[in-house]
């Protein structure tokens, strides 16, 4: 949709270069201390539960029958579990699965947020009430325990399954936000003038409603990636959500609290990786608010 | 008036039979208490575990719909049918549902009450160290889980009754001791030493949740014309600030307080399992490990009918607090 | 006499933005200084400098001395006990200027309490008192009543009478009147005067609206870029003044006492505050200007007794010649061909009260049985204050679906029954214009996306050509197109707006108060490209607006709207010149015209009270509770047929009808 280059080479002459958006939040993001920080960290983070197996002597199925329950060592830095496993190689395993589960359940439940909120707000009337009363019924269902009930449905290596539930039950209260804002940019007049140009609806959504709203989809998709890591914490943590043989932050963390009080190396690296994460996710969701939002940089 | 709030109520309780029912549905599907039976030693005879499932509405054999039906009936009487071990539901959830009542309360009442005093603190000086301290104690609790704050909660609090008390002053399991011959006071002084740790727990991220909401409602209205208006009265920056801005400010905090309320519950069945509290939220879990749908099915409907409770709480919340939309 | 205000050379900046650089001026008792300028031109943040109201990081120099007290740098607390008592403040949106969870009552004793040791009980009593001063029918009752409870005239008087709470000695009014209607603004302006004779205060009157500073001030400043431009007594700025600023201005701004005028724009936009050009910073703008305004910036020059100018060549400044008003051209007869036309519309909309308690508590009538029609080539304006359903007329007309009742003609087909294929087709011809130009922009779209939409959308493929045409035909330069609407002033993106309705081609257009949001320099050019174009394209305008002077100057006809009906419709010049419904006739004795003299001697229609709910209208002509003539000229028995029959537009002249039983022409501008 936007003007290609052969069309401003034929029809425009010179154009004045004029910074485009994504340009100035970018900017305006990485000026900020704590979105550089949370970029950062998570960058590391990402290195880290990626790039660190390659490093790591053990990997996350070894076992080291001469060292079971060990404190950290040379040769095992993060100490070793009951069973003889490496903590590191396993800490950074179930971290990427962490990861990996947070970004794409956020991903789909912002994306269904979206969609949601914005049709029942620029349509109003039966959709709305439709779309309106699901988002309520799910809103009264606590997650926790719908995701919980179902747990015997996601056997083993199912993860991909389990994204998709937890997707399932975070969209809600975006979704009502999203409406909201969607029943007050349709009052704005380029909606208005789109509708009296015969832009059909559908259209209209996809190119004015939507696009008017991402910076608030942005923000919260980054605040679900948070979500979503703590949410698959908990469930795994009491056996609800990964399950074995896949390992996660919740899984690690549920056996680690166990024999945490005379090997706290089973627990604090990883509660403390966890609790990084999801910090420099923040960091990052609420810098990137500041950014897009030009009002709130000087609340800083 | 009337009309409307009858309208509501049933869209209530529409909403509240749909998502019971569901959740009956699903337990109904997925839970498979014919399973408890298989670990048994000596293993019973098929014919007598159907018997026992039929008895207590659970058999996989009968047709889902019968045995919705058979439950829906019951829950229609104020029945919720039996556990898996045959005792009755209702008796069983009415003691449990006192603990869990207390744990929410109390870590409700500190939270808000606390995160709302936090927040119009830090936003009246605003990049002040309060502010500063604040802000990034905010951001490190909400990236904890309850699930491994509470467990950080235990191993310091029983390191510090190791190390510092050289007594136990932290209670971190159960609601109270048994067997405590100390009169009413040592019954008191004990039930707050296990309240303590369950309540942080449960009220830390709420703190941190309503202060950061109050904060930037309150930053919303410091630069508001009639925050202004009260400025150009004579009025002292103080005076304006908790007369004008902060009794504005809370107006939208209030509503905010519907949307933290499920969140609340999961997070006491967290702790409720955690700190070996007997309440719903942990018989929630235990109920789900041993295939128990009519239990699962009795408090996803509590659940249900507590969070619109609390929306509903909430919007008389601010029709009291808002004369524009109690007109 | 000692000035009881003096503010000498201050300047306030905020980071490298200079908003007010060096201004000096002051008040004696009783005296009203008008500061007149455009937005950013630094005439609020002087007020909220003197205050001491401004927001943290705001740098303050110079000195503002009250009595002899001085007050930049003064310890909070001393700030506190003058805020209120000896300076008190009336703001520009009433709306938002009360606490909306205290009992206007409360508020208002508040503002007593906080300078005066009384009693609660004493407190709440003047606060009734003071209710009733500024206006409050039954003044006890409503000082129980919230905020929201009030209209924003209400609400104005509400924080006037907190102003006068305890005598001041200067009132700084900030736009007192600009968010209310013309009949309201009078009847604001009245209290003001009112308050002004009770208190013995002096009032300084900042306002962008040349025409209220006209009869109300004894002297003016005019600003421009954070400088006071011209500064002198009322008659002086407005007959002889001595800078070409004032001048544009002047000549700029529509009058609703004389039509067919044609508008001189100032050319350009005002300087951002962070970028001033050297030298004079009107002289890009300046149509006088030679090589040496840009040297330095010229000082205030003495141009007469107690009249200064900031131009090195105000000695050749001469006020703007109105160009000799042609004489009335012998109207072409209406054509035949009908554009729009629009006859019996009724909306209703459901009432429902409480936010969280949502409930239906009746119905708006929001318009009630209008009939007009927009013949081709010409321009009706449709005017009313708020609430009068000129927006409703508007969107029902915009829909393009069976109204509830009546019908809607749209270039000869009947609205109620298109299919989809023609609806289509007829939002070709018919196109809108909107009110706020950055609003009506999708601002996450290039210009060029912007005009490209609706062409694409009607099947154009190849966009590139007809986009620079349209750009080039509303006075942009192609190479815009790239950008974004932010980066554009307030009168491009209008112009951006007026090109994107244009690129169908349409043949009426339809306007909704397309001038309102821009300042008046701005707002001439824009009304001149919307005359040359309806010339060049031979289109039809529906001109909505609630500023009748803007009418009088673009529109070939108007219809006067009151609560949801026309109270009249008919030429310009016949309506404008003798007005024959008594609410227009109030309407127009409203609108201060930018002629001090004739200010003076006109005589005011005052209207009482708000308008009726549109809930529930008077019985029989709606007009009738308001009306001076009901009031006052008619007898018991000629009301009755006030009260039981409403009026139907009836034609007093040719092309010319009014809604009123007793219609009967006056002239009142």
């Amino acid at each position: 949709m936007t003007l290609s280059e052969e069309q401003l080479a034929e029809g425009f002459g010179a154009v004045s270069k004029v910074p485009s958006r994504t340009r100035v939040v970018a900017r305006r993001f990485f000026a900020s201390t704590q979105g550089r920080i949370g970029f950062a960290v998570l960058a590391l983070m990402f290195l880290l539960a990626f790039a660190g197996p390659l490093i790591s002597p053990w990997s996350y199925t070894d076992k080291d029958f001469t060292a079971f329950m060990q404190p950290p060592s040379t040769r095992h830095w993060f100490g070793t579990l009951q069973t003889g496993s490496d903590v590191f190689a396993v800490t950074l395993r179930g971290m990427q699965k962490s990861l990996v589960v947070g970004l794409l359940a956020a991903l789909i439940s912002t994306a269904l947020a979206a969609v949601v909120g914005s049709f029942g707000g620029y349509f109003l009337g039966w959709t709305d009430r439709t779309l309106s009363w699901v988002t309520d019924l799910l809103l009264v269902l606590p997650a926790f325990l719908v995701l919980a009930i179902l747990s015997p449905v996601f056997g083993p290596g199912q993860w991909a399954l389990f994204v998709v539930m937890l997707a399932l039950f975070l969209w809600m209260v975006t979704s009502k936000i999203v409406r909201g804002m969607a029943i007050s940019v349709k009052q704005r007049e380029f909606v208005q003038a789109a509708r009296y140009m015969g832009v059909p609806p559908v259209r209209i959504i996809f190119r004015h409603v939507i696009p008017n709203l991402s910076s608030l989809l942005i923000v919260d998709a980054t605040l679900n990636v948070s979500t979503a890591i703590l949410t698959e914490t908990s469930l795994s943590y009491f056996g609800f959500g990964i399950q074995p043989p896949d390992v996660s932050f919740g899984t690690l963390i549920a056996d680690g609290s166990k024999t945490a009080v005379y090997a706290p190396w089973t627990f604090w690296f990883v509660a403390g990786l966890l609790v990084v994460t999801v910090l420099a996710v923040n960091l990052i969701g609420d810098a990137l608010r500041d950014a897009f939002d030009p009002s709130s940089g000087r609340r800083r | 008036m009337a009309g409307f709030l009858a309208r509501r109520l049933l869209s209530y309780a529409v909403l509240v039979s749909v998502a019971a029912s569901l959740a009956y549905l699903l337990a109904a599907t997925a839970l498979d208490p014919r399973s408890n039976y298989a670990d048994r030693t000596p293993k019973p005879p098929p014919a007598v575990v159907d018997a026992q499932l039929t008895a207590l509405n659970l058999n996989d054999k009968t047709p889902l719909l019968q045995r919705y039906a058979t439950w829906a009936g019951g829950v229609l009487h104020g029945d919720f049918g039996k556990t898996v071990t045959g005792a009755p539901v209702n008796e069983d959830l009415k003691r449990r549902m006192g603990v869990t009542f207390r744990l929410v309360i109390v870590g409700l009442i500190c939270g808000s009450l606390l995160g709302v005093l936090v927040g119009a603190l830090a936003a009246v000086r605003q990049y002040g160290w309060f502010d500063r301290l604040t802000t990034g104690l905010s951001f490190l609790v909400l990236a904890v889980p309850v699930v491994v704050l509470a467990n950080v909660l235990i191993l310091v609090a029983t390191w510090a009754n190791e190390n510092v008390f050289g007594r136990y002053v932290f209670l971190v399991s159960g609601e109270y001791s048994d067997g405590l011959t100390t009169g009413f006071l040592g019954h008191l002084v004990d039930r707050l030493q296990h309240l303590i740790l369950p309540t942080i727990s449960l009220s830390v991220g709420l703190i941190a949740v309503f202060s950061r909401y109050q904060r930037n409602m309150m930053l919303d209205v410091l630069d508001a014309d009639f925050v202004r208006t009260a400025r150009a009265k004579g009025l002292s920056r103080r005076r304006a600030l908790t007369r004008h801005a902060l009794r504005t400010a809370l107006i939208p905090v209030v509503t905010y307080f519907a949307f933290t309320f499920g969140a609340l519950l999961t997070g006491a069945t967290f702790t409720e399992k955690i700190f070996g509290w007997h309440g719903l939220g942990e018989q929630l879990i235990n109920s789900i490990f041993s295939n128990d749908v009519n239990t699962v099915a009795a408090i996803s409907l509590l659940a249900a009918v507590a969070v619109l409770a609390a929306s509903f709480a909430s919007d008389l919340l601010h029709a009291a607090l808002d004369p524009r939309v109690r007109a | 006499m000692k000035p009881v205000l003096e503010v000498s050379d201050l300047t306030v900046s905020f980071g490298d933005v200079h908003a007010v650089r060096g201004v000096s001026w002051s008040v004696r008792r009783g005296e009203v200084l008008g500061i007149v300028g455009e937005s950013g031109s630094g005439k609020s943040v002087t007020s909220a400098a003197i205050m001491g109201l401004l927001p943290p990081g705001a740098k303050v120099t110079g000195s503002v001395r009250l009595h002899d007290t001085e007050l930049i740098g003064a310890p909070e607390r001393a700030l506190n006990s003058f805020r209120g008592r000896s300076i008190s403040m009336v703001f520009q949106d009433p709306l938002s200027a009360l606490t909306p969870v205290y009992r206007v009552g409360d508020q208002i004793a508040e503002a007593v309490r906080v300078h005066q040791r009384v009693s609660k009980e004493a407190a709440q009593v003047k606060a009734v008192e003071l209710l009733d001063l500024v206006g409050i029918p039954r003044p006890a009752e409503r000082a129980l009543a919230f905020p929201h409870e009030f209209s924003g005239g209400m609400r104005q008087r509400v924080v006037i009478a907190m102003a006068i709470a305890n005598d001041p000695d200067v009132i700084i009014c900030d736009e007192p009147t600009t968010a209310l209607d013309v009949t309201i603004q009078a009847q604001v302006l009245d209290v003001l005067k009112l308050a002004q004779a009770r208190t013995g205060a002096a009032i300084i009157m900042i306002t962008h609206d040349l025409g209220v500073v006209a009869g109300f001030a004894d002297r003016v400043m005019v600003m421009y870029a954070g400088r006071s431009v011209e500064v002198g007594a009322v008659d002086d700025i407005y007959y002889r003044m001595r800078m070409p600023y004032t001048v544009g201005l002047l000549g700029s701004v529509p009058r609703v006492d004389s039509g067919g005028r044609p508008l001189t724009p100032i050319e350009g936009n005002p300087p951002s505050p962070a970028a001033l050009p050297p030298g004079c910073p009107f002289a890009p703008r300046c149509p006088m200007r030679i090589d040496a305004c840009d040297d330095e910036e010229p000082p205030l020059f003495p141009v007469g007794d107690g009249h200064h100018a900031a131009c090195i060549r105000w000695e050749e400044v001469r006020p703007h010649e109105p160009a000799r008003q042609p004489p009335a051209p012998d109207r072409a007869p209406r054509s035949e061909r009908t554009v729009l036309e629009v006859s019996g519309l009724v909306k209703d909309y459901p009432l429902v009260k409480g936010a969280v308690f949502k409930r239906r508590v009746g119905t708006v009538h929001a318009v009630a049985g209008v009939s007009f029609d927009v013949r081709e080539g010409e321009t009706l304006g449709l005017v009313g204050e708020s609430g009068s359903g000129k927006t409703t007329t508007l969107t029902q007309i915009l829909e393009l679906t069976a109204p509830q009742e009546g019908a809607i003609v749209v270039l000869g087909h009947d609205a109620a029954r298109l299919d989809r294929a023609r609806r289509t087709a007829i939002r070709r011809d018919m196109q809108v214009v909107f009110q706020d130009p950055l609003a009506a922009l999708d601002p996450r779209m290039t210009v060029y996306d912007i005009l490209a939409e609706p062409l694409r959308t009607h099947g154009t493929r190849e966009p590139g050509r007809r986009v620079a045409e349209l750009l080039d035909l509303v006075g942009l330069h192609p190479s815009h197109a790239a950008r974004h609407p932010q980066s554009f002033s307030g009168g491009q993106r209008q112009r951006i707006g007026i090109a994107r309705a244009l690129a169908l081609e349409p043949r009426l257009l339809v306007l909704d108060e397309p001038v309102s949001a821009l300042d008046v320099s701005i707002q001439a050019g824009v009304l001149n490209l919307l005359g040359s174009l309806r010339a060049r394209l031979g289109l039809s305008y529906l001109f909505v607006a609630h500023d009748l002077a803007v009418v009088r100057h673009i529109a070939d006809r108007v219809a006067v709207m009151y609560l949801g009906r026309i109270a009249e419709i008919g030429r310009v010049d016949a309506v404008y010149d003798a007005p024959a419904h008594p609410y227009t006739q109030a309407l127009l004795s409203a609108i201060p015209v930018p002629d001090p003299v004739r200010e003076r001697s006109r005589e005011r229609i005052l209207l009482e009270g708000d308008l009726p709910s549109p809930a529930d209208p008077p019985s029989g002509c709606r007009f009738r509770t308001r009306c001076p003539k009901f009031r006052a000229e008619l007898t018991p028995d000629e009301r009755v047929l006030c009260v039981d029959v409403e009026p139907e537009v009836r034609a007093v002249a040719d092309d010319h009808g009014a809604a009123c039983h007793y219609a009967k022409s006056r002239e009142v501008v």
